[in-house]
């Protein structure tokens, strides 16, 4: 366990969670301010992914691939949003996961229509495939630093974003729809904002991702369940809050699931412990959360009832 | 016709239907009905919680895959060699999960309800990855030695139907059921009235559980073999999907949910490799359409 290792795991844990935060912000704020549920939006994210390998392929440019891949993701969730999901924004909870999961399995068997079953691979930009020295002779790769940077960036302008006239417009109806509707704001072209917003940030989690992970059907519904996690945790509606929980996923998961098994060897015998320790690590998230939930229901960042 | 009506002509039917096909050399028929009449159950299970206490659940799958592997693990290990005590214990074993979870997620309300249990349905899913005494990621095989025949199954199947049928509704006619259907209606009102309805709603989320842990115990023992798929919470969702467009809080709703469902899976896939993608659209227009699901187009009546 030496000082390197902890902190090439850390630096992990921190860009797993900055791409949780991708995820989560755009959800969150879909379910603040449209009290919508929308389990599809990991549909975006391997959309995202999808289109990042097909449109970097064809533009020989990560960049301006990426880029392209986020407005594709965009122009289809807009599309989406507009014909069918607006209609789900006042019914039950319940109708707007039935509708939405009906969405999960259509873009799921498009996608294995279009791009196929066998999964994608995208390499990182040449100038980002090597490895990179940090302080205290840590080499950790260059793609996954920029990511974590462009991560992080994000998070800032959100927070900037947050402070205009746009961002406000969306904090209130949060708070309060009705009113915002009442004050003269069309709450109806807001939603579809925040929905593009949201569908923005989750293609680019998709294409930024798309050189670390294998890209595949199926792969938003593995990480969307992270990000209600994210969600629960920071609290629903609260960008500041899903930053913080999405850094705190990402680091304990990745730092359970590195040190527990070692940490348990040594309080307890082997045999237990390499039967237990993976099996913890494995749901060490979850039982973070419940024992948050336990003690405060609403989570970190919003009030109470 | 009434539902009551429509739930005996069901049964009726399947009750005719399975012996039939078996005879009849139509085992993959028996088989059919066998895997409709288990989804059929949890979607009973569930219709408590969903329906009748109107909470979003949706981490039921993984009740289902605790009783599936409980009953596998206890076939294998053969610790009673009685597929009596074996169902029973993953009827408990449900029931216990669903107690642990409903007694943290019912803390929460709406949005949160409904992340809080998908997050604790996944988290049954890495645990049953990580039992690598038991298949890990690849699930496990049940012995052929302690599987029952195919009528015998039938009947387990048929009967634990008829059971959880009647259970729910028994419990929804009750003053309990009542409760439960007051504090969907209006929770602050029922507290005002003096009712603890926190721990009315784990009873039912615990007998719900219940329920879905029996119908996996069945399955593991139909299939022959159980695997953390089971778990997966696209599974819960399409779940939830089945009885809302079957008709949530309806005696027959997850009944007619079920055979929609089985019906549609089997029509569909014989068409196409992409049957999934008609799915989806099935299922968005059930969101965008629906009100009160089959049971109440079946009924006559819309609510």
């Amino acid at each position: 366990m030496t000082a390197a290792l902890l902190a090439e795991q850390l630096l992990n844990g921190a860009q797993l969670g900055v791409l949780l935060f991708l995820i989560a912000a755009g959800l969150t704020l879909v379910f603040g301010v449209m009290d919508f549920v929308n389990v599809a939006h990991g549909s975006l994210y391997m959309l995202g992914a999808y289109f990042a390998v097909t449109l970097v392929g064809r533009t020989g440019s990560f960049p301006l691939g990426v880029a392209l891949a986020v407005a594709a993701t965009v122009v289809v969730a807009v599309t989406v949003e507009r014909l069918l999901l607006r209609h789900l924004y006042r019914r039950s909870h319940l109708e707007q996961v039935l509708g939405t999961f009906g969405l999960v399995m259509i873009a799921n068997e498009a996608v294995r229509i279009v791009w196929g079953p066998a999964g994608l691979t995208l390499a990182p930009p040449h100038a980002l495939a090597g490895q990179v020295s940090l302080p205290f002779g840590i080499e950790y790769p260059a793609y996954r630093l920029i990511l974590l940077v462009a991560g992080v960036a994000v998070a800032v302008l959100l927070a900037g974003f947050g402070r205009t006239r746009a961002g406000m417009r969306i904090r209130a109806a949060a708070t309060d729809a009705t009113t915002l509707q009442a004050l003269g704001v069309n709450v109806g072209a807001l939603a579809t904002g925040v929905f593009a917003l949201g569908a923005a940030l989750a293609g680019l989690a998709g294409g930024l991702a798309a050189p670390i992970v294998s890209v595949k059907v199926g792969m938003g519904e593995s990480i969307l369940i992270l990000t209600f996690v994210v969600i629960v945790v920071g609290g629903v509606g609260s960008v500041r809050g899903a930053f913080l929980a999405a850094l705190a996923v990402g680091l304990i998961d990745t730092l359970g699931r590195a040190y527990l098994p070692d940490v348990l060897r040594h309080v307890t015998n082997d045999a237990a412990a390499s039967a237990l320790g993976p099996a913890i690590s494995a749901v060490l998230i979850y039982v973070a959360m419940a024992a948050l939930l336990a003690a405060r229901p609403q989570g970190l960042f919003t009030r109470g009832q | 016709m009434s539902r009551i009506a429509i739930v005996a002509a069901l049964l009726g039917l399947l009750a005719v239907a399975g012996p039939l096909a078996i005879w009849g050399g139509q085992p993959y028929l028996a088989f059919v009905l066998t895997r409709l009449m288990l989804l059929a159950v949890a979607g009973v299970g569930l219709n408590l919680v969903l329906g009748y206490c109107g909470l979003a659940s949706f981490g039921h799958a993984a009740f289902i895959g605790v009783g599936a592997y409980v009953a596998a693990i206890a076939a294998t290990e053969a610790f009673t060699g009685s597929v009596w005590a074996d169902l029973a214990a993953a009827t408990a074993a449900g029931a216990i999960a669903a107690a642990m979870v409903g007694a943290i997620s019912l803390r929460t309300r709406g949005i949160a309800f409904i992340l809080i249990t998908l997050a604790f349905g996944q988290m049954a899913y890495y645990a049953a990855i990580s039992l690598e005494r038991y298949g890990g990621d690849d699930g496990m095989r049940i012995p052929a030695a302690a599987l029952p025949a195919d009528l015998t199954l039938y009947g387990l199947a048929f009967a634990l139907l008829a059971v959880a049928l009647f259970v729910s509704h028994q419990i929804v006619h009750s003053p309990y059921g009542t409760i439960l259907q007051g504090a969907a209606a209006n929770e602050r009102r029922m507290t005002a009235l003096g009712i603890p309805v926190g721990r009315y709603r784990l009873a039912a989320y615990a007998v719900s559980g219940a329920l879905c842990g029996a119908a996996g115990a069945l399955q593991a023992v139909h299939d022959g073999y159980v695997s953390p798929g089971l778990m997966a919470w696209p599974r819960s969702a399409e779940l939830v999907a089945m009885v809302l467009v079957g008709g949530a809080a309806t005696t027959s709703g997850p009944l007619l949910g079920a055979l929609a469902f089985t019906a549609l899976d089997e029509v569909l896939s014989g068409w196409t490799d992409h049957w999934r993608i008609a799915f989806g659209v099935l299922l968005v227009a059930a969101a965008l359409i629906g009100r009160g699901g089959l049971a109440a187009f079946v009924a006559g009546r819309r609510e």
